[in-house]
């Protein structure tokens, strides 16, 4: 399919949109978590309700990705007015559509942060919640059907390959992507542009991409959510970087853990196919690009770049010294660029609002948005987006809506097992890359787990060792072996048996162990151990085994 | 605890002698000769080409055109029809793409989601991921060993039920999570998960 025809399709979804406007879409979320609290049936269930009324002419249902506040789910969205539904069931499904579809006048009561606030927004847009988040790679999951690549084309979709392979050549779509400031949002937060630059300087006659998609940390979700809410926005980021770098060829590597995501994506690669946006000439240039899914099979070390491609190679997952970094040699030897899904996600907006655009939000050193996991004992749990440098304070406090059951905030961690815990005393930093480096933790994927003075510390630290200990590929001595002593001297403090031999041991061990590690993973397992011997010494020391 | 990588998974004496035994499909016009010294190892069976879950294997082998690179999308593809990897099956996939067993056996005991035992006809995977742990999943596996005798990874004894923990399934926001036959419970208590269980297994 040639630029004409498409363009020809995306007028016309366009026109089906502008047809609607004034009349009502009430998207459902379908997102993981809904699915689990039973969205299907609700959407079932609502759909019969039209129809026993006859008003299927009148509005549109349509089942949607993760709106974000998954602890209230099944979500109901109600547009034009933005009326958000939380906790929707089946026995209140006839309630809501008597009095939003017929009346014209939303339920309050069931109203999203009915239960949290005194009075809860009509429009959602305007409850704190939403208000103090800005969504640029999220933007679309919870608006549009992530089955249909025409709902995606009405909004904006494909325009930025479009204008990438008509208007810019793979320099001014590197120059851009380095323009935005964008950095890695899988974890270590590496410069995007400078990554996509010096794959694109290593001259061969096959490059890959690579979307690595193996969310492994416990507590981060946000990879999961956008594949399943907006898949072709992760696939037009790899095919934007394809022709950025002049690869051929991409391979998605997606948690096995994440059946909805494997099937969304699968099915988004191959509606882009038969429109001729994958495959051989895309859009009639002289661009190709295919791409395909491997399906991880559950190794937490996995995410790191050089174990993912033995694995997508159908190797143990084991990593490998770098230099050479996989820009040079990666997968079967050939340049391999490798990126994070949240930051393919961000690659499409960048390219067709420009670099200058998107960074100018955030802070000076990390620019852009970033998604947050907002999950642990608070009260609006779910998935959010914030520009960099949004305060801990107002994530937890204003979009969280603080602890669950006014109980007082201990810690917070990011960053899952290479991360650490951020104490109450320090509330008010900046979410930034750099800024919580200097707390001991890091930004990592996105994982937030609220704690509150339920959670011992120690047992924390213990539960991240023993991840670990359990998920360490077994390659290199320091992590293999040093994860286990760590783990077995925490086990010990946990249980009142330590002395403070062991205490200094812990201290010196973990600092050899984040030193002489291979990878990622063993380099950043102390990490926990150390933050919260940092923060929460005393808890530590309280449970020494004296000697008199 | 499943299959643990740092070197203590436990492992049935006689698979490994079947491991090494697998050897011998190299040379498999001649089975024997060269490689089964050991008594107890059985040559691998034939696979009946009628079964259609081999010809779902054969079908996916085809497919990715007999590449040794394929070998992990067709374990998944094995460990979905069967619920398991039983050894014949894996002889079938290391004979089809040319591999050497030691390469099959090490794939397969790296990653969790291989099994070389059967993971029992249903079966209850509690999530221990941050969030579920500091919400409690830990109650949720003990009240289930309580109840039921099973361990975190083990199989009852009439493989009725398999007990396994994940590292996270991505349901976060909806701590603790615990998946029955692809069923998620969201915000699941013990008491329910319990009752849950006895229903499938058929106790109440």
């Amino acid at each position: 399919m040639n630029r004409q025809e498409l363009k020809t399709i995306i007028q016309t979804e366009k026109n089906r949109e502008l047809n609607h406007t004034g009349k009502q879409k009430i998207c459902v979320c379908c997102g993981a978590g809904c699915l689990s609290s039973g969205a299907e049936e609700v959407m079932k269930k609502l759909q019969e309700e039209i129809k026993a009324r006859g008003l299927e002419q009148e509005v549109e249902v349509v089942p949607t990705g993760c709106m974000g506040p998954c602890n209230q789910g099944p979500l109901l969205k109600c547009l034009p007015g933005y009326n958000m539904y939380q906790k929707v069931d089946c026995s209140n499904i006839e309630k809501i559509v008597q009095s939003q579809l017929v009346d014209k006048k939303p339920l309050e009561d069931l109203l999203l942060f009915a239960d949290l606030r005194e009075k809860p927004s009509l429009d959602a847009r305007e409850d704190p919640y939403f208000k103090k988040q800005l969504k640029i790679a999220l933007k679309d999951c919870g608006t549009l059907n992530p089955e249909r690549i025409e709902d995606y084309l009405a909004h904006d979709g494909y325009v930025a390959l479009d204008k990438a392979l008509f208007e810019l050549s793979p320099e001014e779509v590197i120059a851009e992507v380095k323009h935005s400031r964008i950095r890695g949002r899988g974890g270590a937060g590496y410069p995007t542009g400078l990554k996509w630059e010096s794959v694109y300087k290593y001259v061969n006659d096959q490059k890959y991409v690579i979307c690595n998609g193996d969310e492994g940390d416990p507590g981060a979700f946000m990879d999961r959510s956008v594949l399943e809410g907006n898949p072709h926005r992760v696939l037009e980021g790899m095919c934007i970087a394809g022709y950025a770098i002049g690869a051929s060829k991409g391979f998605a590597y997606i948690r096995g853990e994440y059946p909805l995501a494997i099937k969304r994506f699968e099915q988004a690669i191959k509606q882009a196919r038969k429109l001729g946006l994958l495959g051989k000439n895309i859009m009639g240039t002289a661009f190709s690009f295919d791409i395909e899914v491997r399906i991880g099979a559950g190794a937490f070390v996995c995410g790191e770049e050089t174990a993912l491609i033995a694995s997508i190679e159908g190797k143990r997952g084991t990593p490998k010294p770098r230099p050479p970094f996989p820009a040079e040699s990666g997968l079967w030897g050939k340049p391999t660029l490798i990126n994070n899904v949240e930051t393919f996600a961000a690659i499409a907006p960048i390219i067709r609002n420009g670099g200058e655009w998107y960074s100018e939000i955030g802070t000076p050193k990390s620019a852009g948005t970033k998604v947050f996991a907002l999950a642990g004992k608070i009260n609006n749990a779910g998935l959010i987006e914030v520009p960099m440098g949004t305060t801990l304070r107002e994530i937890v406090f204003e979009i969280g809506g603080g602890i669950q059951h006014n109980e007082e905030f201990k810690a917070a961690q990011t960053g899952g097992p290479s991360g650490g815990c951020i104490p109450a005393a320090h509330l008010d930093v900046k979410m930034d890359y750099e800024s919580l480096v200097s707390l001991g933790s890091i930004m990592g994927s996105g994982g937030l787990i609220i704690m509150d003075k339920s959670s011992d510390m120690v047992d924390v630290a213990r539960f991240f060792m023993e991840f670990c200990m359990d998920e360490s590929c077994g390659k290199c001595v320091p992590c293999r072996v040093g994860t286990r002593m760590l783990h077995d001297l925490l086990q010990k403090i946990c249980d009142n048996k330590a002395t403070q031999i062991d205490l200094d041991r812990l201290e010196e061990l973990a600092v050899y162990v984040k030193e002489a590690s291979l990878c990622g993973l063993g380099g950043s397992a102390p990490n926990p151990l150390l933050s919260t011997l940092r923060h929460f010494r005393e808890e530590y020391e309280s449970r020494i085994v004296k000697h008199d | 605890m499943v299959t643990n990588r740092t070197g203590h998974y436990e492992l049935p004496a006689t698979y490994k002698n079947d491991c090494l035994s697998y050897s011998f499909l190299f040379n498999y016009k001649n089975p024997g000769e060269l490689f089964m010294k050991s008594d107890t190892a059985v040559p691998a069976k034939e696979l009946p080409k009628t079964d259609p879950r081999v010809k779902l294997i054969a079908a996916k082998l085809k497919k990715e055109n007999y590449q040794p690179d394929a070998l992990i999308e067709i374990l998944h593809t094995a460990q979905n029809a069967y619920g398991y990897l039983p050894k014949d099956v894996l002889a079938y996939i290391t004979r089809a793409l040319h591999l050497p067993p030691s390469r099959v056996y090490s794939t397969v005991t790296f990653y969790h989601f291989f099994s070389l035992k059967s993971k029992g006809e249903h079966t209850c995977l509690v999530c221990t991921g941050t969030a579920c742990y500091v919400k409690g999943a830990q109650q949720i596996l003990q009240a289930i060993e309580k109840e039921t005798g099973i361990a975190p990874g083990k199989v009852s004894a009439d493989n009725k039920l398999g007990v396994q923990v994940a590292r996270c399934i991505g349901a976060c926001g909806l701590a603790p999570a615990v998946v029955i036959d692809e069923e998620v419970q969201a915000k699941a208590s013990p008491e329910e998960i319990i009752q849950k269980l006895n229903a499938k297994i058929g106790k109440i």
